[in-house]
């Protein structure tokens, strides 16, 4: 079992996504930005469920890693999905959804192959090392892919702070977490450290996005060429 | 080597959106005209000093906490400190680098003072509420 900081960081996460689906309700904002309101709410039952089975099973079981790793595969293509539907928000004015979709879905197709080509050679659990992979793909595609909706918001001189905000926050999000796949591949003696960690980086998303539904009403607008690291 | 490669790729986009999106928090917060009271409080008259930000933080550590600002101010303490270390190593060698972290110092210190009033304004409405039940 975790000890009590393990615990604590897993209350605080679990009351930061309750708090992202209150203020989005609160400030009408749980339809217009849907996807990543059910990513969060799938956030929360999987979190629920996590400690279901923590409890049960214990931190080192079989069935912990069975668990955690298969819904965190799930939740990263429903966090992929969310931010497609951050891409339409952003072009939503050239009517380009049916295309953003079939992109989408191309992309993840790409990135299912690649990962099923790397585990190809693995002897035993093809499908557990597909699924462990294909999460730490999809967090780099996601980083590059906010990456150039970050661009696309810079050219495009996209005003409105919420929606700015949920995507530089998504941003940083897929950042730390693809950092630190990279550092556990990188020196596999540190994996020990990298649960925990994933947990406290968990906890920012949420409260960037509860901040953003809460404190920024839909109509606020920036410029957001003065946001940029290296002056437009 | 591939694992490398995204290291240093999560850590450069890391560094960008973390700027950005600090920059953003304070853009959001900038229109916001501080009160007499508020003023008198820090002190910050007409623009703000990055020399101020800890006893901004201190004041605001005296107000009762409020969730919805915690990762607000969380990060931009972050990328304060980030500023300090440009400003104490690169930012030497670099006179332009150096006024550019001196202005951001200062609107980090704003965005303090903005969710200090927030907060003097909430436990304002606490303590009504409580008297009148």
């Amino acid at each position: 079992m975790p000890g009590l900081f393990g615990n604590l960081i897993w209350l605080v996460g679990i009351l930061c996504e309750a708090a992202v689906l209150v203020c989005a309700f609160k400030k009408r904002a749980l339809r217009r930005y849907l996807f990543l309101n059910v990513y969060m709410a799938g956030v929360l039952v999987v979190e629920l469920g996590r400690y279901k089975v923590l409890s049960q099973f214990g931190f080192n079981s079989l069935q912990y890693s069975y668990y955690y790793y298969y819904s965190d595969a799930i939740l990263t293509i429903f966090l992929y999905f969310a931010l497609t539907t951050l891409y339409a928000h952003v072009f939503s004015e050239m009517k380009a959804e049916r295309y953003l979709k079939f992109g989408a879905l191309l992309l993840l197709g790409g990135t299912a192959a690649f990962s099923g080509a790397v585990v190809l050679g693995s002897p035993t659990r093809f499908l557990t090392h597909f699924v462990i992979e294909l999460s730490q793909n999809l967090y780099f595609v996601g980083l590059v892919l906010t990456y150039v909706l970050w661009g696309a918001i810079l050219k495009l001189r996209e005003t409105r702070t919420r929606l700015i905000q949920l995507v530089l926050s998504l941003g940083v999000y897929f950042s730390l977490l693809a950092a630190n796949y990279a550092i556990r591949n990188l020196i596999p003696s540190l994996s020990a450290a990298y649960l925990p960690v994933a947990q406290i980086f968990g906890i920012f998303l949420p409260l960037a996005w509860a901040y953003a539904f809460w404190r920024l009403p839909e109509e606020a607008r920036l410029v957001p060429s003065r946001l940029a690291v290296i002056p437009r | 080597m591939m694992a490398a490669i995204i290291l240093v790729c999560s850590v450069v986009f890391l560094l960008q959106f973390f700027v950005s999106y600090c920059r953003s928090l304070i853009a959001a917060s900038v229109k916001h005209p501080l009160s007499a009271e508020v003023q008198d409080v820090t002190g910050i008259k007409n623009s703000a000093t990055g020399d101020d930000f800890d006893r901004v933080i201190q004041l605001l550590q005296l107000c009762p906490d409020r969730p919805e600002d915690r990762s607000g101010i969380q990060a931009i303490g972050a990328y304060f400190g980030l500023l300090g270390a440009v400003r104490a190593s690169v930012a030497r060698l670099i006179p332009s680098l150096l006024a550019w972290t001196e202005t951001e110092r200062g609107q980090c210190t704003y965005f303090a003072a903005v969710t200090l009033e927030r907060r003097i304004a909430f436990s304002r409405d606490m303590f009504a509420q409580q008297l009148e039940t």
